[in-house]
């Protein structure tokens, strides 16, 4: 178990450093933005290598991509416009976490639905199976 | 026979059909369609790499159909479209325009020239694009990729992978008005 712990431990406080290692040497001026920049980059997908983050992806699209967010951050762009634009561009697809939209909705609402539908058969058997060790005990008892 | 029991065969069947559903409907693993498909393309301005001190740009083809066509010699399935798009050339349908694009390759410009030169070259005109900022403002993620444009500047179609006869035939010919033809004066060149 601790040694399991220590390895956990270590790839933890490897992970910042690997991200940091990908990320671009220049740092915007304004820390402000450079935090907004750190966000966006973890929430956004990099277009050709589909299951990497901007962040966690050397592609040099990525590259490219990363350089438009921290030109158009400079610029003064919103977070949202920064989305909307690369949206426009590249379609809901490049989003990591969808947008609230009716068309979205099901994706939102489907995990909640399935949760509750598993829960209430959950309590369900387990009410069953309650009675049954009851029914099983009496059982015990009564013969003899 | 409690019709309970079928519930789970129920569900089951249903998650079959969406699955199906989901997996019929899905585009090719690394296929993104283009949310600017029957949209005017974003204003665009290139330099022509025969003469860079020249520049091509969506303003001078407004009235014309062109093909827009992202390649880089770096680009092993452009190597693979390179055939298609010469036979596309011989049928004078509709002008190819080349965007060359440099991505992390610093001799590009003359590896495009020395690309043309040795295997034909299938556009009416190239332009490079060197820092990369015209891709993702046309939404390109990675070439090959084209797109159709008709003479109002709307994007008809968007082929995201490679351009093969099939795909010439079905998505780009069947577009074009019947009788279309290359303009005589490859744009950009006065």
């Amino acid at each position: 178990m601790k040694p399991l712990l220590v390895l956990i431990a270590i790839l933890a406080a490897g992970a910042p450093l690997c991200a940091a290692w990908a990320l671009d040497p220049a740092r915007l001026a304004d820390p402000a933005q450079q935090a907004r920049y750190e966000v966006l980059i973890h929430e956004l997908r990099c277009v050709q290598c589909e299951n990497n983050t901007l962040a966690d992806s050397d592609a040099w699209i990525a590259n490219d991509v990363r350089r438009q967010i921290r030109d158009m951050l400079v610029a003064g762009k919103s977070d949202q416009q920064i989305k909307n634009y690369l949206v426009s561009r590249y379609s809901e697809f490049i989003l990591f976490r969808p947008a609230y939209s009716w068309r979205n909705a099901w994706l939102w609402l489907l995990p909640v639905a399935l949760l509750i539908f598993g829960v209430s058969i959950a309590v369900r058997v387990i009410k069953q199976r309650a009675r049954l060790v009851d029914n099983e005990d009496d059982a015990d008892v009564l013969p003899s | 026979m409690n019709p309970r029991f079928l519930i789970p065969l129920a569900v089951f069947a249903a998650l079959v059909v969406v699955l199906a559903v989901g997996i019929h409907h899905s585009p090719e693993v690394g296929v993104l369609q283009s949310p600017l498909v029957g949209h005017q393309i974003p204003d665009w301005e290139l330099p022509i790499l025969t003469d860079p001190s020249k520049t091509l740009g969506s303003r001078e083809l407004k009235g014309q159909w062109y093909v827009l066509n992202y390649w880089g010699t770096w680009c092993i399935a452009c190597r693979e479209e390179h055939a298609a798009l010469l036979a596309a050339q011989r049928d004078a349908r509709v002008q190819i325009i080349g965007v060359d694009w440099k991505t992390d390759n610093p001799t590009e410009d003359a590896d495009a020239l020395e690309w043309l030169a040795k295997l034909g070259n299938p556009y009416r005109q190239v332009v490079s694009d060197h820092d990369g900022r015209t891709a993702i403002d046309l939404g390109v993620a990675a070439a090959p990729e084209s797109f159709l444009v008709n003479p109002e500047g709307v994007i008809v179609f968007k082929q995201p992978m490679g351009i093969t006869p099939q795909v010439w035939k079905r998505e780009f010919l069947s577009r074009l008005p019947p009788h279309s033809t290359v303009p005589p004066a490859a744009p950009g060149a006065s």
